[in-house]
């Protein structure tokens, strides 16, 4: 389907892309790789009436790492995170993320940022940056990941607001990422991700509820002693999953706790 | 409104003045007049309209002409050089890899991505490589045979390549 028509800009800076949007007004949207957007503007669900393509602007394609902290640019492709020795090391729980996003062709144009931005609690990013306490960076401000998802596909994000970077705190421990979906290509039926951080476990869920959720119920019985599947039991109020065409809410929910466990167990098993 | 693109497709440079809601795949359709490029789905899952950006694959229906301004952009009219077809069409016609051929030109375009990130795939790296592209007539097995057949002809040229350039490079050593 052909799009709503919109006017279009590329910015050569943070600056100007900021200056844009505020031109442009409250229906003006950011552009990166468009591989959910333009899906969208495709079907009409988002009809934005100018497009800011921040594809130009250098200084968001880098990967820094600072001390403890990775920091990741917006505009860093999840093709480049395959590819990226320093993520290998710092937050190879990502770059296997990374490898199981779309197809090729996504993976070639969509970017972090663009994941982070959009918000959908299928993104896989989401869940990871919720369970790690990331910090999402704009032109503005930094906002702590607990406080950035707000609902469906709606973030702490104001109108004239560019992700710029996202910040995650190294993490080497143990990690596994169990993404469930009947094809490959899929966005995740159910997603589990668990990471080692310190002597503690951190737990993600991806598209089990209106928001990316970590899975606190789940931290804490792990906390306390319990095993895998004890923990896994727990699973059930940390996330809010609801029946579509492809599964019930309840099958999801049977399904999280299986995974869960499975996860912990691939996790432990490194 | 229209805008000024300009884009290099297949080794050539047009200009245009485009609506910034045209889609990549239109544009080389419909303004280039390259109809090599396929629509099938229209909801970005099928992969019939891959082409390179830069040597990247990407499903034209899912970018913007506009964004492409200022990029090379090649598109299965453009593998084949001076009548000669590429290797990884030349191996989908021996293999047969098609059946009815509609999604054969994105099939191309993404196993020549493929080849040149790795070039040599295993069954499992075929399979995964070209998950962005389907074949409604589930031909996959001779789309697999073929991607095969291609990897085993151009590792073969690259051989036949390298040898020839170490014979000239040599050459002067000998006089």
């Amino acid at each position: 389907m052909i799009t709503a028509p919109f006017e279009y800009a590329r910015p050569g800076s943070v600056d100007e892309a900021q200056s844009l949007l505020t031109k442009f007004g409250d229906d003006a949207k950011v552009i990166a790789g468009g591989q959910s957007l333009i899906p969208l503007m495709r079907l009409r669900l988002s009809q934005p009436t100018a497009l800011v393509d921040i594809q130009g602007i250098g200084e968001l394609k880098q990967v820094r790492r600072d001390n403890g902290t990775i920091e990741i640019g917006a505009l860093v492709r999840h093709v480049d995170i395959q590819r990226n020795a320093v993520l290998r090391e710092t937050l190879p729980i990502l770059v296997e993320m990374a490898n199981d996003v779309g197809d090729n062709q996504v993976r070639n144009l969509g970017t972090i940022g663009g994941v982070i931005a959009h918000g959908d609690a299928a993104g896989d990013y989401n869940a990871l940056a919720l369970m790690l306490d990331a910090e999402i960076v704009t032109n503005k401000r930094r906002h702590q990941a607990r406080d950035f998802y707000r609902d469906i596909l709606t973030t702490a994000l104001e109108h004239d607001e560019v992700v710029t970077a996202v910040r995650f705190p190294v993490s080497t421990g143990r990690f596994a990422y169990t993404k469930f979906r009947r094809r490959l290509y899929d966005w995740a039926l159910a997603g589990v991700a668990v990471q080692e951080s310190g002597s503690s476990w951190r737990v993600g869920y991806v598209n089990l509820a209106r928001t990316p959720r970590r899975g606190s119920a789940v931290e804490a019985a792990l906390a306390s002693g319990a095993s895998a599947a004890d923990a896994a039991a727990q699973s059930g109020s940390d996330i809010d999953p609801t029946s579509d065409v492809r599964a019930t809410a309840e099958y999801k929910r049977h399904l999280t706790e299986v995974l869960t466990v499975r996860t912990l167990q691939k996790a432990a098993a490194v | 409104m229209t805008q000024p693109v300009a884009l290099t497709i297949n080794g050539r440079r047009r200009d245009d003045q485009v609506e910034p809601r045209l889609l990549l795949v239109h544009y080389l359709r419909e303004v280039a007049g390259l109809t090599g490029t396929h629509i099938a789905c229209d909801t970005s899952q099928c992969g019939a309209c891959t082409v390179l950006i830069d040597g990247e694959a990407v499903k034209s229906c899912s970018v913007f002409a506009v964004q492409a301004n200022g990029r090379k952009v090649t598109t299965i009219e453009g593998l084949a050089e001076n009548g000669t077809l590429h290797p990884v069409q030349q191996a989908f016609w021996e293999e047969h890899g098609l059946q009815c051929g509609f999604c054969t030109p994105g099939f191309i375009m993404a196993a020549a991505y493929l080849l040149q990130q790795n070039p040599s795939p295993t069954d499992e790296e075929i399979e995964r490589g070209l998950e962005g592209n389907l074949c409604r007539c589930t031909g996959y097995e001779n789309i697999r045979r073929a991607v095969h057949s291609a990897a085993r002809a151009m590792s073969g040229a690259t051989d036949a390549a390298s040898a020839q350039l170490v014979g000239s490079a040599a050459a002067p050593v000998e006089d």
